[in-house]
């Protein structure tokens, strides 16, 4: 062969290391240091601390439960939630799910099945209506925003007929406690176990494993996901189907709570779980955010709300703030990219070419 | 050919120089744009062209130098002036509205008013009788009322002419608007052109088909590595002299082949149809081969490839690979065969541009960059680490974005996501578009060491050096038919060209 010598194909380390430049001393990473997920972390805490300081009765234990109590469906709708988003579609049938499975929830007990059969049933038809949300979004190509605004009505139907006006109250008792009960004194539901455990699963499939990985690429760039291998529907699929279960269970959860199965339960809720989810910094084109950021996103809405509540602010109030936080959480993240995209450009030595479907050799001459 | 007598030029630049970073795309480069002469603007991909379009069409603003209209100096603020000032650009690509009508597109922004109309209603009647009276004078047959959208691309090209025209353009600039025409249509886009240069009309075009340059242009100027070789007239030089001019090296160095030892056959094409698109391709590539497909813009050779790679299905047919027919239409089997595939269009399908360097590194082996589940950051910044080294990447960090880079480093990525996969076929299309000189030898060394070790590669390239100066084999599509299979003794310019036009069958 001839070209045995310095063949780009060489071993690493017979080369000489010098053409990875590196970043010039003393330039301030300003962008990785401002994160609107980070920002939106520290507004909790700094709320959670006007809270503990200057709202009555916020830090009794009966109010924090209350709050986590009232919370808790919203959070666990999120954690899937995000990952759809970040894969670049959503889900608004959610809210009706949560009705959905309540009211099958309260139809089944009435027709007498046991507690633990009905409620996999529920969870399953939970997944059967997330599998056709997603069948609908990746087998036909329509918009999920279109075809769950469309299941969203439909499911809430679903769920009145299925239970009617009735409220279905007379579930066991200890299934009851699990729902509104507190771990010995302290302020903490038996359902945020359930939560936490959901929440470090979710963490850990979306920062830390391939599926997550997948996810984020798919929602940055559906076609270079594609041509990389990456089974673009089949994972789409899989998470409007983790999307339609988890909401079964924030119903199954919200029915024990309130020991009341109506089909007109979390009526809005989609719009509550969305709103936290782009508050927490999650692009609603898709490819980038954090779960850490959708949950504090979550919990900021769930403080405010909460501390509102306690304040004294008229219900209607209450909305404006939400649709406030929600508009600013759409526009802040988009600011702050463009401003550090600003810093960049004249900091940076790289270019950054022209994107020109006209001109072919435009990146080579940049 | 009579060479006019020039006056002042219309449109000039003198010294200009523009960077991007510390890319300087151009260097002192000078240029007389002259009323009622073709010029020619010649060099290869990367040396700058685009560039200096874009400069006197008012997209970039030279860092230094200035752009001089008839004489006086003038600050561009945007394409918006350049049109203002009588500069107009056709593309390669013409940028239409397709569900407009021709006659709309041409008066986009500028419509006719009915004028006695309060409401300031667009006349319709008098949009299609201006629009008419352009394509009569330009020679051309088009139906000012018909969408846009269905047009080739040659009638394309027309409409843009006409706006041109209807904007009193004084300087009309054509960006390789031949690549993806026909024969016969460039003689008639030559028609055109030649009639404008006449009626006073200053034309500055720009191709790799050097023949054209000579059927055309009375001046060329040509640029290497952002900088200017030549000014000069064409009856002076000869196509020896011009490639000299643009390439300025041995061509050798640029497409360093070696010899392979070719083996048994790798991936195998039999009768592959897919309805409309390409009908009855059959070839096959072998390890260590270096196969060309070759062709013009639209004869059906990536949509071959990606029907291969599973990304399209195909219609009738089959693929076998390393002895086992392929399913249809899926990259995931594809890719565990040991099939890979870099793709045309390197923003669109080879990267996500937002994500850093080390997880579009990873993004195609993410199973075997995992542990228990689990993704491993250091397995996975390791790999990219050895790959970036590898193929000599010009990087700041790996945790980067792959839009930071260059056009031809982020080939490297690409080609370097693929080869993280160690393939036994890589597909390659269009390897070195729009990448510069030096990082295109590198690709090139790159192929012609990996054919050396055992790869079977089939590369899709639009540049015909290119394909004379790597492949053992070329193949030949035409209209969606693979029309010609010519050894590498065999393939010369003229072969692989006639064959591309349909002209002969060999």
């Amino acid at each position: 062969m001839a070209e045995s010598t310095s063949t780009p194909v060489a071993e690493a380390g017979t080369e000489p290391r010098g053409t990875a430049r590196h970043g010039r001393p003393g330039t301030l990473r300003l962008g990785a240091l401002v994160r609107w997920d980070t920002v939106v972390a520290l507004l909790v805490v700094v709320v959670l601390i006007y809270g503990f300081a200057g709202v009555a009765n916020f830090g009794s234990a009966i109010n924090l439960s209350f709050l986590i109590g009232n919370t808790i469906a919203v959070a666990m709708v999120a954690l899937p939630m995000t990952m759809l988003v970040v894969a670049g579609e959503v889900d608004l049938s959610v809210g009706s799910m949560v009705g959905l499975s309540s009211a099958l929830m309260g139809a089944l007990w009435n027709a007498n099945w046991p507690i633990d059969y009905l409620i996999v049933f529920c969870l399953l038809a939970g997944a059967v209506g997330g599998l056709l949300n997603g069948w609908l979004v990746t087998r036909l190509g329509l918009p999920s925003l279109a075809v769950t605004i469309g299941t969203l009505a439909a499911y809430r139907g679903l769920a009145q007929i299925i239970l009617g006006a009735n409220a279905v109250t007379d579930f066991p008792q200890n299934y009851l406690n699990f729902g509104a009960g507190r771990i010995g004194s302290t302020f903490i539901p038996y359902t945020f176990i359930l939560y936490a455990v959901l929440l470090i699963a979710a963490a850990v499939v979306l920062h830390a494993t391939p599926i997550g990985r997948s996810l984020f690429a798919i929602g940055a760039n559906r076609e270079a996901a594609f041509f990389a291998g990456i089974r673009v529907k089949r994972l789409k699929l899989a998470m409007f189907v983790l999307t339609g279960l988890i909401s079964a269970l924030a119903g199954v959860i919200w029915t024990l709570h309130y020991a009341s199965a109506r089909y007109d339960n979390a009526t809005g809720l989609e719009l509550s779980v969305i709103a936290a989810v782009l508050l927490g910094g999650v692009d609603f084109d898709g490819g980038k955010g954090t779960l850490c950021g959708a949950v504090a996103g979550v919990a900021l809405l769930g403080v405010l709300q909460n501390l509102m509540s306690l304040s004294d602010v008229s219900a209607q109030s209450q909305t404006v703030v939400t649709g406030a936080l929600l508009v600013i959480s759409v526009l802040g993240p988009r600011v702050a990219r463009q401003v550090r995209e600003v810093v960049r450009r004249r900091r940076s030595a790289t270019a950054v070419p022209v994107a020109t479907a006209s001109a072919p050799d435009v990146a080579g001459d940049a | 050919m009579s060479t006019p007598v020039p006056g002042p030029p219309v449109l000039a630049l003198r010294g200009v120089g523009k960077s991007f970073g510390s890319v300087r795309a151009l260097q002192d480069v000078s240029l007389d744009l002259y009323a009622g002469e073709a010029h020619a603007l010649a060099g290869e991909n990367g040396a700058g062209k685009s560039t200096l379009i874009k400069t006197l069409a008012g997209v970039h603003r030279p860092d230094a130098g200035q752009v001089l209209l008839d004489g006086q100096p003038v600050a561009f603020a945007g394409p918006g002036d350049a049109r203002d000032a009588g500069v107009a650009v056709i593309y390669q690509e013409p940028t239409l509205f397709p569900d407009l009508s021709v006659a709309e597109n041409i008066f986009m922004g500028r419509q006719p008013r009915r004028p006695a109309s309060r409401l300031r209603r667009i006349d319709r009647r008098a949009m299609h009788t201006e629009a008419a009276a352009l394509f009569s004078r330009l020679g051309v047959t088009l139906n000012p009322t018909a969408p846009a959208r269905g047009l080739s691309i040659a009638d394309q090209q027309m409409v843009e002419i006409a706006k041109a025209l209807s904007l009193n353009t004084r300087v009309l600039i054509m960006d390789e608007p031949t690549a993806a025409l026909t024969p016969g249509e460039v003689n008639r886009l030559f028609a055109v052109a030649t009639a404008l240069r006449k009626e006073g009309a200053a034309v500055l075009f720009i191709s790799h088909r050097l023949e054209e340059v000579f059927a055309l242009c009375q001046r060329v100027t040509t640029l290497r590595d952002g900088r200017l070789v030549a000014s000069e007239l064409v009856a002076d030089l000869t196509p020896d002299d011009l490639v000299r001019r643009m390439v300025g090296r041995h061509l050798d160095t640029l497409y360093p082949k070696a010899e392979a030892q070719i083996g048994d056959v790798a991936l195998e094409a039999e009768r592959l149809t897919r309805e409309g698109v390409f009908t009855d391709v059959s070839f096959q590539v072998r390890r260590g081969e270096i196969v060309a497909l070759a062709g013009l813009i639209g004869a059906g050779r990536t949509e071959v490839a990606r029907a291969i790679f599973g990304v399209d299905r195909w219609d009738a047919g089959r693929v076998v690979l390393g002895g086992t027919d392929l399913p249809a239409a899926s990259p995931t089997a594809a890719m565990a065969g040991g099939l890979a595939l870099v793709p045309e269009d390197r923003r669109a399908q080879g990267l996500v541009m937002d994500a850093s360097i080390e997880r579009n590194l990873g993004l195609t082996r993410l199973r075997t960059l995992s542990h228990a589940g689990l993704m491993s950051r250091r397995r996975e910044r390791n790999q990219a680490a050895d790959w970036a080294l590898r193929l000599r990447l010009k990087y700041a960090r790996l945790s980067d974005a792959v839009a930071m880079l260059s056009g031809g480093n982020q080939q490297k990525v690409v080609l370097a996501k693929w080869l993280a996969t160690e393939p036994k076929v890589l597909i390659v299309d269009e390897p070195t578009r729009g990448i510069d000189v030096g990082t295109k030898a590198e690709v090139h060394r790159l192929l012609s060491e990996l054919a050396g070790r055992g790869l079977a590669v089939l590369m899709i390239s639009s540049d015909l050096p290119e394909v004379l100066g790597m492949a053992d084999r070329v193949l030949v599509m035409h209209e969606g038919r693979l029309v010609a299979e010519i050894s590498r003794a065999e393939a010369t310019e003229e072969t692989v060209m006639s064959a591309a036009t349909g002209q002969v069958r060999v």
